[in-house]
């Protein structure tokens, strides 16, 4: 199943910053270079100091700078476990499994490609996009939040493509969800990734299947190994019940009976 | 230079730690991050003859200091097993036990008699305690009765180690355990899953799919010692210590307490690696107390001058 391999590192934490109140962005370095991560692929990340998160924490990859040798990880802060995580000193180490799960399939030089997201579901769709990019295919990102505030790394989103938003409360760009924003009648996309909450994948499923388009989703059931082991974060497939951590994160809804 | 062997009534151990069933995969899982060789066995993932879906999600919620879990014993079956797994991992370099549920008292036997054809594998475990499943499982082990009644099945066709899984969620864990021995089960492992439950208040939901599901993790370690200190009181057959082992010192606890070996499991997915670190813990403890076995540390307690205020079997309260 896994043609990976994974390892147990500790992180150096050099960067932290503060999007807004609810997201960071984390960069953690590493001294020896990090393994091959994949778009797609997320972590396990340990919470010290935290009683009350006594399991991992599973977290997608946003970004891997292989020039700085550098991990980059997007935090919504939900509870204590990503709190205490995201208030670690810069310096300090962090301890992560990684990396985890399946990736994103590559798209066909023939593919007319958008990138789909929303609130902190952003997040593996930067070192997608960036990959795709560098492929030669145009991307274009459309992404979702309540408000203009949590629209995320929308510079960094603009250097791999061409981004439209839209917001809940009109505050930027089209008002509305991303399954009503104008793109999607002006372009005729071939293949759609995306991730979210679940309501904002769903209609994005729904669209796709409407349209007979390609569609990846990247799911984010609740997890306790990661590694395959406890098959707690199941989703219901079409080949039965299969492990979100190894046979995903990413499924193609062909796979999905949601 | 500790000697760290374990000769579990017959199953010998290269050490005494073990893997709990459901919490490392078939091995293969952890491959990436630790050396089979340098543990005493592994007991593979819950087996039944025929595959399960097991329940539906969510099947786990976190709690203090712990997890539950309703996974409800997916696996694809003991033919499967035989057939596609077994060969991959028929030679690792250590003991594995294969972990054997059923419905029924017929199930139960002819699962364990299809695994006693595997050459490479020298145990079963046998699951009568799985309180994620509606009909057998845990209704086995809850009575003195049921739990004599498969066990004698299964001792009739399994010949190889016989370890059968106790369930905590019972009055008197000792009476089960006595039920077991005598009839004809070769070790006891201790303890399963606690049952539990969890609550979304603000969606005023249970979280699990299950409503209930089993407690493990470091929060269920105090029971699981006395369960375990109580039943070394009242059989004369190995016990097998888990619940909460997360480093070796609770490992150490669990020997004291009267266990000959122990499992660890949910500790498995905070450290893949966490179990070769408690092998080397136990030999450690043993190099700064002088002893030369980690034998010398089975049943070691020292409670002179101390009363158990518990009501234990046999002893009357007053």
């Amino acid at each position: 199943m896994q043609n990976y391999k994974s390892s147990i590192l500790d992180l150096e934490l050099v960067e932290t910053l503060a999007l807004n109140t609810q997201y960071v962005l984390m960069k953690f370095h590493h001294e020896q270079t990090l393994p091959a991560m994949e778009p797609g692929q997320f972590i396990q990340v340990r919470v010290d100091g935290s009683p009350n998160t006594y399991l991992r924490r599973p977290i997608s990859i946003n970004f891997v700078d292989t020039e700085k040798n550098q991990l980059w990880l997007l935090i919504q802060l939900v509870g204590d476990g990503t709190k205490t995580l995201a208030a670690t000193p810069i310096g300090n180490k962090v301890n992560m499994i990684l990396p985890l799960g399946n990736r994103f399939s590559k798209p066909e030089a023939s593919d007319r490609v958008l990138l789909v997201g929303g609130g902190v579901g952003v997040a593996p769709l930067l070192m997608l996009g960036k990959e795709i990019m560098e492929m030669g295919l145009e991307v274009t990102f459309l992404l979702g939040a309540r408000s203009s505030k949590d629209l995320l790394e929308l510079d960094e989103f603009s250097k791999y493509g061409q981004v439209y938003t839209t917001t809940e409360d009109a505050s930027a760009g089209e008002k509305g969800f991303v399954t009503q924003h104008s793109i999607l009648n002006e372009q005729a996309f071939t293949k759609i990734y995306t991730c979210g909450p679940k309501p904002m994948m769903q209609a994005v499923s729904n669209y796709a299947s409407k349209k007979n388009i390609e569609c990846e989703v990247s799911l984010e059931n609740s997890m306790a190994c990661g590694i395959g082991a406890c098959l707690c974060c199941v989703e219901d497939t079409v080949d039965g019940h299969v492990c979100t951590c190894t046979t995903g994160p990413v499924f193609n809804i062909k796979k999905l009976k949601w | 230079m500790v000697d760290q062997s374990i000769d579990l009534n017959g199953l010998k151990l290269r050490n005494p730690v073990m893997t709990a069933s459901g919490t490392f995969g078939f091995g293969e899982e952890f491959t990436d991050f630790m050396d089979l060789a340098r543990i005493g066995g592994i007991i593979v993932k819950g087996t039944t003859l025929r595959h399960r879906e097991g329940n539906a999600y969510p099947r786990m919620a976190e709690t203090p200091m712990g997890m539950l879990n309703a996974v409800g014993l997916q696996n694809k079956g003991v033919h499967y097993f035989k057939d596609t797994i077994y060969p991959r991992i028929m030679n690792f370099d250590t003991n594995i036990l294969v972990n054997v549920s059923g419905s029924t008292v017929e199930d139960y036997v002819e699962t364990a008699e299809i695994i006693n054809e595997l050459t490479h594998i020298p145990g079963i475990e046998l699951n009568i305690s799985c309180p994620n499943v509606k009909e057998g499982g845990m209704a086995f082990g809850t009575t003195a009765q049921g739990a004599a009644r498969v066990v004698e099945a299964v001792r009739k066709v399994y010949k190889k180690h016989l370890m059968v899984k106790l369930s905590p969620n019972v009055t008197d864990i000792t009476e089960i355990a006595r039920a077991v021995e005598a009839s004809g089960a070769d070790s006891v492992s201790m303890i399963n899953t606690l049952l539990g439950m969890a609550i979304n208040a603000e969606k005023r939901k249970p979280v699990l799919s299950t409503v209930t599901g089993g407690l493990s993790g470091a929060c269920v370690k105090p029971i699981a010692l006395r369960m375990v200190w109580q039943t070394s009181k009242a059989i004369q057959i190995p016990i097998v210590g888990l619940g909460g082992i997360s480093n070796a010192i609770d490992a150490v606890e669990f020997l004291l307490a009267g266990a000959s070996a122990i499992q660890v499991g949910t500790a498995n997915f905070i450290d893949p690696a966490i179990t070769p670190k408690i092998a080397e813990g136990i030999v450690e403890y043993c190099e700064r107390h002088g002893f030369k076995s980690v034998r010398e540390l089975i049943g070691a307690l020292e409670t002179e001058g101390q009363q158990p205020s518990a009501c234990l079997t046999d002893q009357k309260c007053s």
